[in-house]
């Protein structure tokens, strides 16, 4: 029988959440790495056993775990993630030369083909390959060398990778995203890359339409589609039908549109879900209302989902890898909030239920749908 | 120069990494320093390498501090020789996790 395995990153720890494909009655397996800040965990969706897991804490730095049998036993592989070449420079918040450095790795996007390959997004930003199951990593140093590298800047989180996504379509091609310097797309397998920014206006940067310095939040695509991608910038939901060569706004009647996650659901390339946060200093929904977002345009026409979700008093923030969906039929979608609530529908959107309410805050959360 | 058993203690979560329970007694080769334990430990748990130091630089991590006998030695030189009562058994090289929160 189908099932899902949802795994959860926290400030504390990991969870792995596990049902089967009714969605109803879940298994709350953890804290893995109890104590530890886990940024991401994701699956490889040639080998779902193999399971990749970001470990950090500022006291002890960074380690990368894996799982050949899907989270019951891990071990701590490769954490050198050693910059190519002279790191250099790029800028503070206040402007200034800064050191590139190392803090931690933010996002990691396992290959689409071959089990042994994870690509992982680091602060400060950069790429990294490994081809052994995360033994050794390797930097795709043409992205942090590209000309606009002493441009970029820090987000309040952090300058951060954050976003990895891989075309179906063309193994060459990779789209990142890095807070605050915007997206950009390689066509040659990492080798070179350039900005893909255009369309984007951010009031926030002294140049307001830059080819860099955008703080965008995360990007999304379909498989069937690959051109067509969904991105949630610091403010403005927007779409590009052309790998990200131009974007527009596709906001439309959202409440705000400030956030941090996008998605697409699983069998429907125009049915998008966002979750509108009130603005960049108050991260928690508008007038308390843990409300999604669904369009099924494409953007533009959104209808809220409440069903489920606290309609009063909240005040939680969902953080930009925290939503995912199954490919089950319906599709499934699953977040995941700082105030540690793990809520699911497996209505694509029409009614929720939380799986758990009581984790440490939510850092991720990443949905394997099990054959 | 011969090899000495040195007492260690590691902060609660290295301890978990490492697969190990209480103070553990660890062979260090030739001169004992903090850099030449770190290089025991790294080599017999894999898993702490980088945890304690920078793996690339060899610095200690800013919230990581080095004592023995009650004396902060966090700021002598990785590689200085390190007090006899080491070497003895009589103290032990205890790392700690500073207190940042959390």
């Amino acid at each position: 029988m189908s099932g899902v395995r949802v795994l959860v990153g926290t400030r504390k720890g990991a969870f792995i959440l596990t049902a089967d494909g009714t969605r109803r009655d879940w298994k709350v397996e953890g804290p893995l790495f109890g104590g530890w800040e886990i940024y991401h965990v994701k699956g490889s969706p040639v080998d779902p056993q193999r399971i990749f897991a970001s470990q950090s804490t500022s006291w002890f730095g960074q380690l990368i775990q894996r799982s050949d049998d899907g989270g019951a036993t891990w071990q701590p592989v490769g954490n050198d993630f050693v910059y190519d070449g002279v790191p250099g420079t790029h800028q503070w918040y206040d402007g200034t030369p800064h050191p590139w450095e190392f803090a931690r790795v933010w996002h990691l996007e396992p290959s689409l083909d071959d089990p042994d390959t994870v690509l992982a997004g680091v602060e400060d930003a950069a790429l990294f390959r490994s081809r052994d199951a995360g033994a050794t990593w390797t930097e795709l140093s043409g992205l942090r060398g590209h000309d606009t590298g002493p441009h970029w800047q820090p987000g309040a989180g952090g300058m951060c990778l954050h976003t990895i996504i891989l075309s179906p379509a063309d193994p060459g091609r990779i789209v990142v995203a890095i807070s605050a310097a915007g997206a950009f797309r390689t066509d040659d397998g990492g080798g070179t890359w350039r900005p893909i920014n255009r369309g984007l206006h951010s009031e926030g940067i002294p140049d307001a339409d830059a080819a860099v310095g955008h703080c965008v939040h995360k990007i999304a695509m379909h498989h069937s589609r690959p051109d067509v991608l969904f991105m949630q910038k610091h403010w403005d939901v927007m779409r590009s039908d052309d790998a990200g060569e131009n974007w527009r706004e596709v906001s439309g009647n959202l409440p705000s549109d400030f956030g941090f996650v996008v998605d697409v659901h699983a069998h429907e390339p125009d049915t998008v879900y966002v979750l509108p946060i009130t603005s960049d200093s108050m991260h928690f929904p508008p007038e308390g209302k843990l409300r999604v977002y669904r369009s099924r345009a494409g953007g533009d026409d959104w209808e809220p989902l409440t069903k489920g979700l606290p309609q009063s008093n909240c005040y939680v923030d969902v953080l930009r890898d925290a939503m995912s969906v199954d490919s089950l039929d319906k599709c499934g979608i699953y977040f995941g909030t700082t105030g540690g609530q793990v809520y699911v529908s497996s209505d694509e959107g029409d009614s929720w239920d939380a799986i758990v309410r009581d984790l440490p805050a939510v850092l991720s959360v990443e949905v394997q749908t099990l054959a | 120069m011969s090899d000495s058993v040195v007492r260690v203690l590691l902060p609660a979560h290295l301890k978990t990494l490492a697969g190990v329970r209480g103070e553990m007694k660890i062979d260090v080769a030739g001169t004992v320093s903090a850099a030449s334990i770190l290089d025991a430990l790294e080599t017999t748990f894999p898993a702490l390498r980088g945890t304690i130091r920078n793996p690339v630089t060899g610095q200690r991590r800013p919230f990581v501090r080095f004592f023995v006998g009650g004396e902060d030695l966090s700021h002598q030189p990785l590689d200085q020789e390190l007090p006899s009562s080491i070497t003895s058994g009589d103290e032990t090289f205890v790392v700690i996790g500073a207190m940042a929160g959390g």
